[in-house]
């Protein structure tokens, strides 16, 4: 197993061997020590291995990620997993701000808490934190799904076009045009598969609660045009 | 960008270390802020009856002369440190007023901070080079903020540099930049308080300064902050006790705090924690937006 200290190797070095692998590597568990909260570690996979982080890292860790499996055992500074694609990005510790931003595909499991703006843009990530999300979580959401065990800031949803939000805990307030919804059999079974795929176990479905969009922002109303 | 620095020092065995650590962590932070740096550290006490006045002089101003003529005044020795371009001067608080008149008729002196235990240092140039040439290492006491500045709402200069004093042992360090600045500058300046800058962050310290001469706490004080300035911030303040800090409520600027037994650590990164001693096993957690936070000891 490749082990790489970033005591005694660059971070653009680390990144530039991950980014060399092929498809048939057989590299395909990494370690990664001490990280210091350096910025961008693990950024821009495209290959299926995993790297394991030890330690506490700072912005945009395991941005763009695709097919990899990143493990960071600690904290994780703002934009973790931005614009991930496929893969998947767990967390051990707490995320800074907008983890998961923009994301278009794979699973974001944060195990602590995650900050503000957690998911914002988010367009066909799904993202399971086990703790709670700050304010404006799922900003402009437009695809995937956000399962929040534990609470919600203000504004969870704002602006939100399409993605899911399931929250087990209490949600401080709803953003512009975001409402709760019924928790159907089918909503059920698709927590239950996003919980199952973050190891969540014991969960009692029914103690979650489905927001989404009223949909009555995103598309033109002429009655709105004065506010244009 | 900018960043800024807090650290706390719960273990008196690390007092003499304090001055290493804090230029550690504004070293670390040079690439959020190369314009200037400045610090704050809050030392020996001034002997009773006695204030320590911060001084901030030109460069290749003659501090012999200045002494000399401010000893007359005085009709007493002033006791003084001098570090690169600043000047701690120990003076007796009776004649406190009568100094800082003279200090006021000298063209290229400024009076940067004063107080019982605050001493203030700051310069424009790359932050790890300015903590070197005020000997920042060497400091030590119970508790320092500082900041390192990327420049955007006004010039960088000296006056321009961080930390601004807000009072007796006071100052505040700023990461952000406000959008009302003006409108509340004109309106201190009705109720007296004077700047030097067009700075944003000069501002926020007048408007701390203004509320606490009127009597506020620094509680108090931090939460009519959140209601008066409009903008970016996260507000590190320094008191003879300790700290706090204070953000906005959008929260759009970094915060990282963490805490072992021996000490308290703010940072805008976590980067800048990084070489705090047991940093591994400390409690590291981010202040939530619109509350303000105090560490003091009592």
């Amino acid at each position: 197993m490749p082990t790489v200290d970033l005591a005694n190797t660059s971070l653009r070095d680390l990144n530039a061997a991950l980014h060399r692998l092929t498809l048939d590597t057989n590299e395909t568990h990494w370690r990664v020590l001490n990280p210091r909260g350096r910025h961008s570690v693990a950024a821009g996979i495209d290959v299926p291995i995993t790297v394991a982080v030890e330690g506490h890292v700072g912005y945009y860790c395991a941005g763009m990620n695709k097919q990899a499996t990143v493990i960071v055992h600690g904290n994780a500074g703002q934009g973790l997993a931005e614009n991930m694609m496929s893969g998947q990005v767990r967390v051990k510790g707490d995320a800074s701000q907008a983890a998961g931003a923009t994301g278009c595909g794979g699973l974001l499991v944060i195990d602590g808490n995650a900050s503000a703006r957690c998911g914002i843009s988010m367009k066909g990530i799904d993202i399971v934190v086990k703790g709670s999300v700050g304010h404006l979580s799922a900003f402009m959401a437009q695809a995937g799904n956000l399962v929040v065990l534990g609470d919600a800031g203000e504004a969870l949803g704002d602006s939100i076009y399409e993605a899911h939000l399931y929250v087990r805990g209490n949600v401080k307030s709803l953003g512009s045009d975001c409402i709760e919804k019924p928790l159907q059999e089918h909503h059920k079974a698709q927590l239950r598969k996003l919980l199952d795929s973050a190891g969540v176990n014991g969960a009692e479905l029914g103690e979650f609660r489905r927001y989404g969009s009223a949909r009555r922002l995103y598309h033109f109303h002429m009655e709105n045009l004065g506010s244009y | 960008m900018c960043g800024i620095v807090g650290l706390f020092l719960k273990d008196p065995k690390l007092e003499p270390c304090l001055g290493t650590l804090l230029a550690g962590m504004l070293g670390t932070l040079c690439d959020r802020g190369p314009d200037s740096a400045g610090f704050a550290v809050y030392g020996l006490d001034a002997p009773a009856g006695n204030v320590k006045l911060t001084l901030r002089t030109l460069p290749d101003f003659d501090i012999g002369g200045l002494l000399e003529r401010l000893e007359r005044v005085a009709g007493t020795p002033l006791p003084h440190r001098v570090r690169d371009t600043h000047v701690v001067l120990t003076v007796p608080a009776a004649g406190e007023a009568t100094i800082r008149a003279e200090l006021a008729s000298i063209p290229g002196i400024s009076v940067v901070g004063a107080g019982r235990r605050m001493e203030i240092f700051k310069e424009v140039g790359r932050p790890d080079r300015v903590t070197t040439r005020f000997g920042l290492a060497h400091m030590a006491g119970t508790h320092g903020i500082g900041h390192t500045r990327m420049a955007t709402e006004s010039a960088v200069t000296t006056n321009g540099a961080h930390p601004f004093t807000t009072g007796p042992d006071q100052c505040l360090v700023h990461n952000g930049s406000l959008s009302n600045h003006n409108a509340v500058r004109r309106e201190l300046i009705r109720h007296g308080v004077t700047f030097q800058t067009e700075n944003d962050s000069e501002v926020a310290a007048g408007f701390m300064t203004w509320k606490m001469r009127e009597g506020a706490s620094l509680e108090e004080t931090l939460n009519a902050s959140l209601d008066a300035l409009d903008g970016f911030y996260t507000f590190v303040v320094g008191t003879a006790a300790g700290f706090g800090v204070l953000r906005d409520p959008i929260a759009c600027k970094p915060a990282v705090m963490a805490e072992t037994d021996r000490w308290v650590a703010f940072g805008t990164e976590y980067r800048a924690l990084v070489d705090l001693p047991g940093v591994e096993n400390a409690k590291v957690w981010e202040p939530e937006p619109a509350t303000p936070y105090l560490w003091e000891r009592h």
